[in-house]
């Protein structure tokens, strides 16, 4: 489904992804890990589409038979793909529902679907609510405006909800929650698998782990996955850290 | 041989002018307006017209707009009785307001040149109230308007006989707003001068929607002048709506005069036109006043705006809030200062002032310039102007989710707008604006055959929805 071959990405001309390749079949779970600044968001942006910072200088992603670097960002989304941000925008101004809805309705729009009606958005908008356990305290308000870490983050799942993408991306969407938000936001992932979508978690924490159990575990170093395997992988990066991956460099 | 002549100026047109109409500009005056006016025009022959030499024009040049030959007119343009539904037409859906209308600057009327309604408010022109209420006249007019504030208050000081005249008597809430709508519509370049003059009585409240807008692509110059008194502890709910067309000039000076107790919140929304520049004098002349002078402006091509506010705080335990909004685009540049003025005496003062700018190119500008003047000690005041570009960390978050850029733009332009126009406090109008301000920022918005708030179609709500309470 998602084929990335040796991926180089540049920031202001400077070498962030250096030679990165990644295979993610239908039906999987890949959990990306590796230390702080190693280039994780930056990959997940790139796949977005965010070209104004990121720039792509060689290689390439292949996305259900597509040249995925082609596509504009809004295409992308409309083709399947969704990333939870690591740092989830405020818009002041724009309420949750208006957003969502004309998200939707462009995305039907590009599919060749009719419009939802008020009343069919709202009945998604309610399943997603309770998926997701948040309330329309919330949802009526503007995107991600004065929200808590925790809310911004399990904003990101509800919005995940409602999109039903095909590939998705969370960016350290376990980050900053507590320990019912997380089983929630696990919950809201688990939902959404199923053996014709696929889901990469960026994460710290093995924990995570424990509630979204990965078919695969990747170790992003300095630009390139220098080590890959299954669930044990993670628990091993738990107990030794990464230091001990730098002689595989 | 060919002869060529100097051209004249419009300063030395108008002191002609004024000298050889005095029989028709003094017409309808009392004694004390006559002296008034005599006062204005050497105050106008003093000052001229304002240029970028004066410290609040220096953004604003009006060289080019000065040079044009434009007609003067020193009676109605128009024969009595002219049937002005013909030339215009309100189609708000829903809003029922009581209409006002002038053209070209003359007042119309429909059934008599004043009148009183069961309320006991009286409508009219200026020039029949000059001779129908001469001491409510001779008290309030021209005593907000101060010469010294620009050459063009003077020159309207002198010079405008004609206008919109409302008076609400004390205690009476005026149910139904006051719609004035002043059309331009003239087959030559025109020069139009009227003077508004507006009296809200002791705790009373009125809301007041003022239109202005042209009918035709022809060029114009306005120098409009409203006073309006709020007396002790009233209200005023005041809008002004301004859709030029682009050869139109309009020089708006609002002069706010509050007594204790008094609240003001006065909204400018400027979707169109050539040269706006608004002036807003804001006198707090009593205790625990309240005003609130908000604006937005959506400029593009060309345009121009200005929006200039004073605040004179001159009595303790008053609040003031200035807050204007705008999105730039093309070369338009747009302009702001905000003078606050807090007098000696002027303790526990509250005075805040925001401008916040969006430019969508690198040939918009904008100058925003705040100015604090303060002489009392015990005062909260603050100010700040922004002017940024699109954030693109958002625009990438929107379109992330599937939404196109065009909507992404849309959204977040609405957004920056929106607080703004949630301010407005009569439903129909902000529905209609909202609106508006849509189709402008899309670009399907033209100044056709109809004002602001008279194009007909409604855009259809299922792509671009707001209000939750909606679906
Ligand atoms: N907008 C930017 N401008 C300049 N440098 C950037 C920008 N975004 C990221 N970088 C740099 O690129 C590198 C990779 O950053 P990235 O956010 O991808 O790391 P990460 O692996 O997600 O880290 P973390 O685990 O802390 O989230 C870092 O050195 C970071 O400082
Ligand atoms: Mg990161």
């Amino acid at each position: 489904m998602l084929s990335i071959k040796n991926l180089h990405v540049a920031i202001n001309g400077k070498e962030i992804i250096k030679g990165l390749s990644l295979e993610v079949n239908q039906g999987e779970v890949h959990a990306i890990m590796g230390p702080n600044g190693t280039g994780k968001s930056t990959l997940a942006a790139v796949i977005a589409g965010r070209e104004d910072i990121f720039e792509v200088t060689e290689g390439e992603i292949i996305y259900k038979h597509k040249n995925l670097l082609d596509l504009s960002i809004e295409d992308r989304a409309r083709e399947g793909i969704f990333l939870g941000f690591q740092y989830p925008v405020e818009i002041p101004g724009v309420s949750i529902t208006n957003f969502m809805r004309t998200a939707i309705n462009e995305i039907r729009q590009y599919k060749g679907l009719d419009q939802l009606s008020g009343a069919e958005f709202l009945k998604k908008m309610d399943d997603a609510k309770k998926l997701v356990g948040i309330q329309s305290k919330l949802t009526n308000r503007s995107v991600n405006e004065g929200f808590s870490g925790g809310e911004k983050k399990k904003n990101e799942i509800f919005q995940m909800a409602l999109l039903q993408p095909e590939l998705a991306i969370l960016d350290e969407t376990d980050s900053g929650l507590d320990i019912d938000a997380l089983k929630i936001v696990a919950k809201g992932v688990n939902s959404l698998r199923s053996p014709e979508n696929a889901i990469v978690v960026i994460t710290h924490y093995q924990r995570l782990l424990d509630y979204i159990v990965p078919d695969f575990v990747h170790v992003l170093y300095e630009g390139k996955i220098v080590k890959s395997g299954g669930k044990e992988l993670a628990l091993e990066l738990e107990a030794k850290g990464y230091d001990w991956l730098k002689s595989e460099v | 041989m060919k002869v060529t002549t100097k051209k004249v100026s419009l300063k030395d047109k108008m002191i002609r002018l004024f000298t050889e109409n005095q029989a028709l500009v003094f017409q309808h005056d009392t004694p004390e307006i006559s002296d008034r006016r005599r006062i204005a025009f050497e105050e106008f022959k003093l000052a001229g017209f304002p240029d970028t030499r004066v410290e609040n024009w220096r953004n604003t040049d009006l060289t080019k707009v000065l040079e044009a030959d434009y007609n003067y007119y020193f009676q109605p343009t128009f024969s009595e009785g002219t049937d002005l539904k013909k030339i215009f037409r309100c189609d708000i859906p829903h809003l029922h307001t009581d209409m006002i209308s002038q053209l070209n600057g003359w007042f119309v009327s429909e059934n008599g040149s004043i009148k009183t309604n069961p309320d006991g408010v009286i409508i009219g022109s200026l020039s029949a109230a000059s001779e129908r209420f001469p001491e409510l006249i001779n008290r309030h007019l021209g005593k907000y308007a101060d010469n010294k504030k620009s050459g063009f208050v003077a020159l309207n000081n002198a010079f405008a006989t004609d206008g919109v005249f409302i008076y609400v008597p004390d205690n009476v809430q005026v149910k139904v707003p006051l719609q004035m709508v002043n059309i331009i519509n003239h087959d030559k370049d025109i020069f139009i001068q009227n003077h508004n003059l507006v009296i809200v009585g002791k705790n009373s409240e009125l809301r007041l929607v003022q239109c202005d807008d042209s009918v035709n692509q022809q060029r114009s110059l306005i120098n409009t002048v409203t006073e309006i008194f709020i007396d002790e502890n009233a209200s005023l709910d005041h809008y002004k709506l301004q859709n030029k067309n682009d050869a139109s000039t309009l020089i708006n000076n609002m002069f706010f005069h509050l007594e204790r107790d008094a609240k003001l919140s006065t909204n400018a929304i400027t979707l169109n036109g050539g040269l706006i520049r608004n002036e807003n004098y804001v006198r707090l002349n009593g205790e625990n006043c309240e005003a609130n002078i908000m604006g937005v402006y959506l400029v593009d091509k060309k345009q121009h705006v200005d929006n200039q506010v004073f605040v004179d705080h001159a009595f303790p335990n008053c609040y003031s809030n200035e807050m204007f909004k705008g999105i730039v685009d093309d070369s338009a540049r747009a302009v702001f200062n905000g003078h606050i003025l807090v007098r000696k005496d002027a303790q526990k003062t509250n005075a805040f002032q925001r401008n916040k700018n969006i430019l969508l190119t690198d040939k918009a500008t904008v100058n925003s310039k705040p100015f604090l003047e303060i002489y009392a000690d015990d005062v909260k005041c603050s100010h700040g102007a922004t002017v940024g570009q699109l954030d693109q960390t958002a625009m990438f978050y929107l379109r992330s989710r599937g939404i196109g850029i065009e909507n992404a733009r849309m959204l977040l332009l609405y957004a920056f707008a929106a607080e703004i126009i949630n301010h407005i406090k009569i439903e129909q109008l902000k529905t209609r604006i909202d609106d508006m301000i849509k189709k402008r920022l899309r670009g399907e918005l033209s100044i056709c055959e109809q004002c602001v708030l008279h194009c007909s179609t409604m855009e259809k709500p299922v792509e671009f929805e707001i209000d939750m309470d909606k679906i």
